[in-house]
C-alpha cells in the first residue's frame, strides 16, 4: 500500500534552492494531514552531507541519491533515479517544485509511472486519500481545483507561493542505490548569467520596467533592485526592443512569477502581462499616465515620471538599509 | 529529415474568459481561436531546418475538434508541408497524459527523425504534453530550447535553466520545446495561403489509431477538474498623492515597510 509524501529537495551546485524548503514544508503539512510520513529526497553529486539539512523542515526520513552521473541536471538520468526510488518508497504523494527543471522531471516521471501530475500548483489539500490542487489556467485569468488520480498522486508547486515552515526531525540521511540507465541526453556547457543573478521566478522582489524606460539603460531599476535585494524583469515591449533579454519577460508568453513585491516602472498593465505577475503579494505601479490599467491591479500606484520616482526610493530604501 | 510539429489551437491571449455553466470549463463561443504562440516558434524552427537542410517534410499535428483544421491550414500557409488533425469526442476533455497518449499513438504512424512542440499551451499551462509524448515513445527530450543545431546524428540544443542556459546534447530521434527567443515567425504569404489548400490534410479519430478510448479523453483522465473560477479581483489599491516625486517615493517607503511589511 502506498503510504506518506515523498518530497523532492531541489539543489543546484550543491546549494538547495528556495523552492526546496517550500517543497519539504508543503509536504509536511500534507504528511500530517494524511497521519502518514514525509520523506525528503536530494538527487545529485557530493550532496550527502547537505541533505541533513532537510530534517529542519519535519522529514521523518532523508534519501539521498548521490553519484558523480547525477551532477548536471539531465532529463534521462533524474527521471530514471528517481522513477526507481518512487517504486521502492511507494509514496502515496510526491511533490516537487514547479521550477524550469522541476517542470520538465515532473512531466516526464508522471507519463513513466502513468500517474496525474497538477503542474504548477497554488495550493494543496487532501480530502479522504484524495489529493486535490487548485492551479492557474489561462494565464492565471481562471483557477482549477483538480483532483489528481494515480500512485503516487504528483503536484509540481510554483515557486514562491507556499509558506517554509521549520519543524525539526533530526532524521539521519539514507543513501539510496543510484542507476542512471541509458542516457539519451548529455549535459555539455553551462552558461550562467551573473552568478549573483535570482532568477525571476524565485525573487522576493522584482523591479521590472517596460516601454516607458525609453532605452536599454535599465541602470536605475538595477540600483533600486540591488538595495531591496531584488532581481530586474521587464515587460514583453521591452524585451522586443531588445533592451532586455528574453530571460527576463514577465508574462503570459515570459516568466509567471510570484514574488512579495513586484514594483512595475514604466509598464501600461496589459492583460498578457498581468498574467505573469497577477499573484504577486503587493503590486506597486509607477506610471505617468493616471490612466494606465496597472493602477487597476496595483496595491499602490504613484502617477508620476519614473525617473523622478525611482531615484528617489532607491535613496529611501538605502536609508533605511543603514 | 522529417519533423512533426505538436500545434495546438487556444484562445487569443485576448480573450475575455468566461466560465461555462458546467463550471468546469469555459464558454468557447465568441472566443478567437489561434495557434499556440509557442506553437508558431515550433513550426518556425521546423521550417529553418527543414530549409537548412535541403530536404525532408514537416507535419502539423494536432488533437482538437474540426474548428482546429484552421490553426492546421495557417502552420501550412507558413510553408509546412502536411497536416494530421485527430478529432474524435472522446479525446476531449482529457488531462495531458491523455493528449500525449494521442499524439504518441499518431506518431506511430508517421516518420519523424524531429519532434519540435511549444513549451506550454497558454490554455490549459500544462508544460506536460511534449515531456509525455517523448516518455511514450521512449526519446530523448530537451525543454525550453532557444538554439539548435543539427549535428548527424544528434541535435545540440541551448536550453533555458534558472539563472542561464545550457548545451544539452540529444541523440535523434528527439523532441524539443521551443522558449521564446529562438525565432521570429514568419507570417503566412498570400501564395502560401493559396497552396495551403491544396495540400493534404488527414482527420483521423481514436479507432483509426487502435486507442482505447476509456484509456484517453475525459474517460481516461487521472487529473480532473472540479471546478473553475476566478481568481480573487485585487482591489485597486491606493494611489500615492504628494507635492513631488520625491515626497510620493518617501509614502511609497512607508507603506512598503509598515503596511504591506515586504521591505
Ligand atoms: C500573444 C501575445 C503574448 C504576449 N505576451 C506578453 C508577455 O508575456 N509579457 C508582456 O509584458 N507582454 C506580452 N504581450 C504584449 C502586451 O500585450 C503589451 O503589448 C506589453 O505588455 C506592453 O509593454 P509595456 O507595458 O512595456 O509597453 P506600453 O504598453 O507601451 O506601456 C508603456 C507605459 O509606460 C508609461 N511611461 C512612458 N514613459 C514613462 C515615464 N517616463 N515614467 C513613467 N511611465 C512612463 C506609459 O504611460 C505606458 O503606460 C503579449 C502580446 C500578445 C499578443
Ligand atoms: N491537443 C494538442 N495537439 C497537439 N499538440 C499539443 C496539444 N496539446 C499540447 N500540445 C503540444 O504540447 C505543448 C505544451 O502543451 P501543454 O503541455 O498543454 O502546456 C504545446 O505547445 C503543443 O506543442
Amino acid at each position: 500500500m502506498a503510504q506518506g509524501v515523498l518530497a523532492l529537495a531541489e539543489q543546484f551546485e550543491g546549494r538547495f534552492r528556495n523552492v526546496a524548503y517550500e517543497v519539504l514544508s508543503e509536504g509536511k503539512r500534507l504528511a500530517d494531514a494524511l497521519g502518514e510520513p514525509l520523506a525528503g529526497v536530494v538527487l545529485g553529486s557530493g550532496i550527502e552531507a547537505m541533505a541533513a539539512e532537510l530534517g529542519k523542515y519535519g522529514a521523518d526520513k532523508i534519501l539521498a541519491a548521490d553519484d558523480p552521473a547525477l551532477a548536471d541536471y539531465t532529463t534521462d538520468a533524474y527521471t530514471n533515479v528517481l522513477f526507481d526510488i518512487v517504486k521502492d518508497h511507494d509514496p502515496k504523494i510526491l511533490l516537487l517544485g514547479a521550477s524550469t527543471r522541476g517542470k520538465d522531471l515532473s512531466a516526464r516521471l508522471s507519463a513513466r509511472l502513468d500517474t496525474g501530475l497538477a503542474m504548477d500548483c497554488l495550493a494543496l489539500r487532501v480530502d479522504g486519500d484524495t489529493l486535490i490542487a487548485t492551479r492557474p489556467m489561462f494565464g492565471g485569468k481562471v483557477l482549477a481545483e483538480i483532483a489528481i488520480q494515480g500512485t503516487p498522486q504528483m503536484a509540481a508547486i510554483r515557486p514562491n507561493v507556499m509558506e517554509v515552515v521549520e519543524a525539526e526531525k533530526g532524521a539521519g540521511v539514507e543513501k539510496v542505490p543510484v542507476n542512471v540507465g541509458v542516457a539519451k541526453t548529455k549535459a555539455l556547457e553551462k552558461k550562467t548569467e551573473a552568478a549573483a543573478k535570482v532568477d525571476l521566478t524565485e525573487a522576493n522582489i522584482i523591479v521590472s520596467g517596460g516601454r516607458g524606460m525609453g532605452s536599454p539603460d535599465f541602470s536605475l531599476l538595477e540600483k533600486l533592485a540591488e538595495v531591496l535585494g531584488g532581481t530586474v524583469g521587464a515587460s514583453r515591449s521591452a524585451v522586443d526592443e531588445g533592451w532586455r533579454p528574453h530571460s527576463d519577460q514577465v508574462g503570459q508568453t515570459g516568466k509567471v512569477v510570484s514574488p512579495n513585491l513586484y514594483i512595475a516602472c514604466g509598464i501600461s498593465g496589459a492583460i498578457q502581462h498581468l498574467a505573469g505577475m497577477g499573484t504577486s503579494k503587493y503590486i506597486v505601479g509607477i506610471n505617468k499616465d493616471p490612466e494606465a490599467p496597472i493602477f487597476k491591479k496595483a496595491d499602490y500606484g504613484i502617477v508620476e515620471d519614473l525617473f523622478k520616482v525611482v531615484p528617489a526610493l532607491t535613496a529611501d530604501v538605502k536609508k533605511l538599509r543603514e | 529529415m522529417d519533423i512533426v510539429v505538436l500545434l495546438k489551437q487556444v484562445p487569443d491571449t485576448e480573450t475575455l474568459i468566461q466560465i461555462a455553466a458546467d463550471k468546469t470549463s469555459i464558454k468557447t463561443e465568441d472566443v478567437k481561436w489561434v495557434i499556440n504562440p509557442y506553437d508558431e516558434f515550433a513550426v518556425e524552427e521546423a521550417l529553418r531546418i527543414k530549409e537548412a537542410q535541403g530536404e525532408g517534410k514537416v507535419t502539423i499535428l494536432t488533437v482538437g475538434p474540426e474548428r482546429a483544421i484552421e490553426a492546421i491550414r495557417t502552420a501550412l500557409a507558413m510553408g509546412a508541408d502536411e497536416g494530421v488533425l485527430i478529432d474524435d469526442p472522446a479525446a476531449e476533455g482529457g488531462d495531458a497524459l491523455g493528449t500525449a497518449k494521442v499524439l504518441a499513438a499518431a506518431l506511430r504512424e508517421i516518420p519523424y527523425d524531429l519532434i519540435v512542440a511549444g513549451q506550454r499551451a497558454v490554455d490549459d499551462d500544462y508544460y506536460q504534453v511534449p515531456a509525455a509524448v517523448a516518455a511514450f515513445l521512449g526519446i530523448a527530450q530537451v525543454s525550453m530550447v532557444i538554439k539548435e543545431e543539427i549535428q548527424d546524428e544528434k541535435i545540440l540544443c541551448e536550453r533555458t535553466i534558472e539563472g542561464g542556459t545550457m548545451v544539452v546534447e540529444a541523440q535523434l530521434p528527439a523532441l524539443f520545446t521551443t522558449q521564446k527567443g529562438i525565432n521570429e515567425p514568419r507570417y503566412a504569404s498570400l501564395p502560401g495561403i493559396m497552396k495551403a489548400k491544396k495540400k493534404p490534410l488527414a482527420k483521423k479519430t481514436l479507432a483509426d489509431l487502435g486507442i482505447n478510448p476509456s484509456e484517453v479523453g475525459e474517460a481516461g483522465a487521472k487529473c480532473r477538474v472540479m471546478s473553475l473560477s476566478f481568481p480573487p479581483e485585487r482591489s485597486p489599491g491606493k494611489i500615492i498623492e504628494g507635492e513631488t516625486p520625491e515626497a510620493k517615493a518617501a509614502e511609497l517607503v512607508r507603506l512598503l515597510r509598515e503596511e504591506a511589511k515586504v521591505i
